[in-house]
């Protein structure tokens, strides 16, 4: 039998057994949604603006592993969508982008609601497809899911004309898949893992620095194995928090821009680098002149290109961080050969000397609401145990510092592309594949206000999302910055004529809090959190003039910090 | 240094702004690119000159290869290779101008496919240095036109670019 382009586009996302489809209509994808309001295998999210769709498939994407799953309409629609798109790219997080396009005999026309889809999304996705064939659709589909959630992860677009969703083809739907020219790798050299391994048993002073690709390769439970093993101190990146168990003593926290004291100097001062599933982004290696100064270094990553791009490495292991891992645990096991004790026990105490400067300190005693504290309150609140999305900024960098994520997939924020706006969409995405679990969005008055809109959203479909606004009336870290390096020159970083976010909140049908004082801040986050099934925006008006400590001014090495 | 990279790539369209578009945004130079299909058509084989430290070198190739059409790339400098670009050169041939420039498209091995009482038309192949070469020993005022094709380039012997 023959379907249409639209029911085999439902057809497909059936099969590729796709839960939520994160979206919003328009004109290009009717036939598209005429199709979706026929068939009841999977959920369609209504949501309020393009940008939303796209950070809230993220957030779906990043607590589960499984690819996020867009549709838009053309035009408006998929530029609104470019920057969820670009944010996911930047932190190589599977998703499937639809965009509708107008009918194909009026491409490049100028016709209304066109743009080139797959131009402008060209430099942010990890692929793009234009379908041009009825018959090419139900292919072109399963490729699209099997680019973003193969090898590196990243976003794919599939740009579909309206036409193409009326003709009609014979459905079928590929089991697999294979691209002659794009064939991931799967297993890492052993020659090269051996290799590391002597490197690593020979270290004096070693160091573990892992990343998002750990938790990308689901590989959690290897990393913490090998680390125990080994009884090596481990840092992670602001996109690897969780990977490793941050309350467990051989963890520094995150290193880099606003890293702990002892992960950065343990950076600095080491002898061998273990890097996992990281990248050596500009915010972790500061100045690359002075970064690691005496290591020799091994890079464990999937994307060859990532290899040797910013910094020299001594062992590049290209492969699944998963099996990797895995295999130097048994390598490590079978082997006779074991770390260096009374080396590992000189570094470990020169560690807990760094460890004890506390450089997380802050000002308990102050009158005003300290925005640490209501992070170190919301870990205490949600025992650790909350999926916490955030924002970028200030905030992002104190929910990062003082929130000590256990588990992997639990920490949720744009990383690389750094985009305002994202947390609070990104919340939804993980409420709604985590209904039962406790969502926080971290964020501020700038970000929250970029995709407030979602508020409508939440409602509509009941998502009790608790959203903790660190609210200090300017763009703080863009505060920051003017007050450090431009003589308090705080151009336009304040927010004037702020809304009455708890009148909005409740404008919106949630509940609204303000909280002033430090004595109400647990009282507040505890009585938010007993109400189950409500979303509570939470405005904490905290102090202005905190800033993010210790911080790595612009041209610095890693042991060049600035602190409280 | 200058590098001559062969890529073979999905004959789709698009497939070619991926690659300008890479080399545009990552700041890459590029000096020439040359596109055609091969014998197979669903296979386009570029030819692309480019320069640069040996970490860009090694980094342009990474980032051809993580393009999801590319399927196979050779960077042409690390073996023995064969280079040829072709120039048509459009030139004011008048007097005893005419003879003068005969003789110095034989000693280029070029040829003359074009004439009027007043032009010559050649065509010069060979590597991007004898067709610089060419260009120089005319002068400049008789140059009324420049073609290149952009450098195409072959492996040596044995090896070969081939899925």
């Amino acid at each position: 039998m023959e379907l249409t382009g639209a029911d085999i586009f439902v057809r497909c996302l059936a099969d590729e057994g796709v839960e939520y489809l994160f979206g919003y209509p328009g004109g290009a994808v009717l036939h598209i949604y005429d199709a979706l309001y026929q068939q009841d295998k999977f959920k369609h999210v209504l949501v309020r603006h393009e940008q939303a769709a796209t950070h809230a498939a993220d957030g779906y994407a990043r607590c589960t592993g499984k690819p996020g799953v867009v549709l838009v309409t053309s035009g408006p629609g998929a530029t609104n969508a470019v920057t969820g798109i670009a944010t996911a790219y930047m932190d190589s997080i599977p998703l499937v982008v639809f965009t509708g396009q107008v009918p194909t005999p009026l491409i490049g026309n100028d016709a209304f609601q066109e743009v080139d889809s797959v131009g402008i999304t060209r430099p942010c996705v990890k692929h793009n497809f234009l379908v041009k064939d009825v018959n090419d659709l139900a292919m072109t589909i399963k490729k699209a899911f099997y680019v973003a959630t193969t090898g590196r992860p990243g976003p794919v677009v599939v740009d579909i004309p309206k036409d193409i969703t009326a003709q009609k083809a014979s459905y079928h739907y590929p089991k697999r898949v294979s691209m002659r020219s794009y064939n991931p790798v799967t297993k890492g050299h052993p020659r090269q893992i051996k290799k590391a391994i002597d490197l690593m048993l020979a270290a004096k002073r070693p160091m573990l620095y892992t990343g998002g690709g750990v938790i990308l390769s689901r590989a959690s439970r290897q990393l913490t194995e090998l680390t125990r093993l080994l009884g090596y101190p481990i840092t992670n990146t602001l996109m690897g928090l969780g990977a490793y168990p941050a309350t467990d003593k051989q963890c520094l926290g995150m290193l880099g821009m606003h890293g702990t004291y002892e992960a950065n100097m343990g950076m600095h001062n080491c002898d061998v680098l273990i890097a996992i599933g990281a990248r050596f982004d500009d915010r972790v290696t500061g100045n690359i002149a002075k970064f690691c100064p005496t290591a020799k270094i091994i890079h464990i990553d999937i994307d060859p290109s990532s290899i040797s791009k910013n910094v020299k490495v001594d062992v590049p292991i290209v492969g699944p961080v998963d099996q990797v891992l895995r295999e130097m645990v048994k390598v490590l096991k079978e082997g006779k050969q074991e770390p260096d004790a009374a080396a590992l026990k000189a570094w470990w105490k020169q560690i807990e000397e760094w460890r004890a400067m506390d450089c997380l300190k802050y000002d308990r005693d102050s009158d005003l609401i300290k925005p640490q504290y209501v992070l170190e309150s919301l870990y205490e609140v949600t025992r650790g145990k909350a999926y916490v999305t955030s924002d970028v900024g200030q905030h992002q960098m104190w929910a990062a510092q003082f929130y000590k994520f256990d588990k992997p997939n639990r920490w949720i924020n744009s990383g690389g592309l750094g985009t305002m706006g994202f947390g609070f969409p990104a919340a939804m995405g993980v409420q709604f594949a985590h209904p039962k679990e406790t969502v926080a969005c971290v964020t501020g008055e700038g970000s929250i206000q970029m995709c407030i809109q979602e508020m409508s959203t939440c409602l509509q479909y009941g998502l009790p999302i608790k959203i903790i606004n660190l609210n200090n009336g300017c763009l703080g870290m863009v505060r920051q910055w003017q007050e450090f390096f431009y003589q308090g020159r705080y151009a336009m970083s304040y927010m004037e004529s702020l809304p009455d976010f708890v009148k909005l909140a409740e404008s919106y049908g949630h509940v609204g809090m303000q909280i002033t004082r430090p004595e109400d801040v647990e009282s507040a986050l505890k009585e938010a959190f007993a109400m189950k099934d409500r979303l509570v925006f939470m405005d904490f008006l905290t102090d202005q003039t905190e800033n993010v400590y210790p911080m790595i001014p612009a041209g610095a090495g890693l042991n060049e910090m600035i602190l409280v | 240094m200058r590098h001559i990279i062969s890529i073979l790539m999905e004959n789709e369209a698009g497939a070619l702004s991926r690659v300008a578009g890479l080399f545009s945004a990552r700041g890459y130079n590029i000096e020439s690119l040359t596109v055609a299909p091969t014998e197979d058509e669903s296979l386009s084989r570029m030819t692309l000159v480019t320069w640069g430290t040996e970490e860009v070198i090694e980094q342009i190739t990474k980032q051809l290869n993580k393009l999801i059409d590319v399927v196979k790339l050779m960077d042409m400098y690390e073996g023995p290779h064969i280079e040829r670009e072709m120039m048509l050169i459009k030139l004011r041939a008048v007097n005893t101008g005419r003879q003068e420039i005969k003789r110095l498209a034989d000693i280029f091995r070029g040829r003359v496919i074009d004439v009027t009482d007043a032009i010559y038309t050649i065509e010069v192949t060979g590597t991007s240095d004898k067709l610089d070469a060419f260009v120089k020993a005319i002068a400049p005022t008789d140059i009324i036109e420049v073609v290149r094709s952009g450098v195409t380039g072959i492996a040596r012997g044995e090896k070969s670019l081939r899925v």
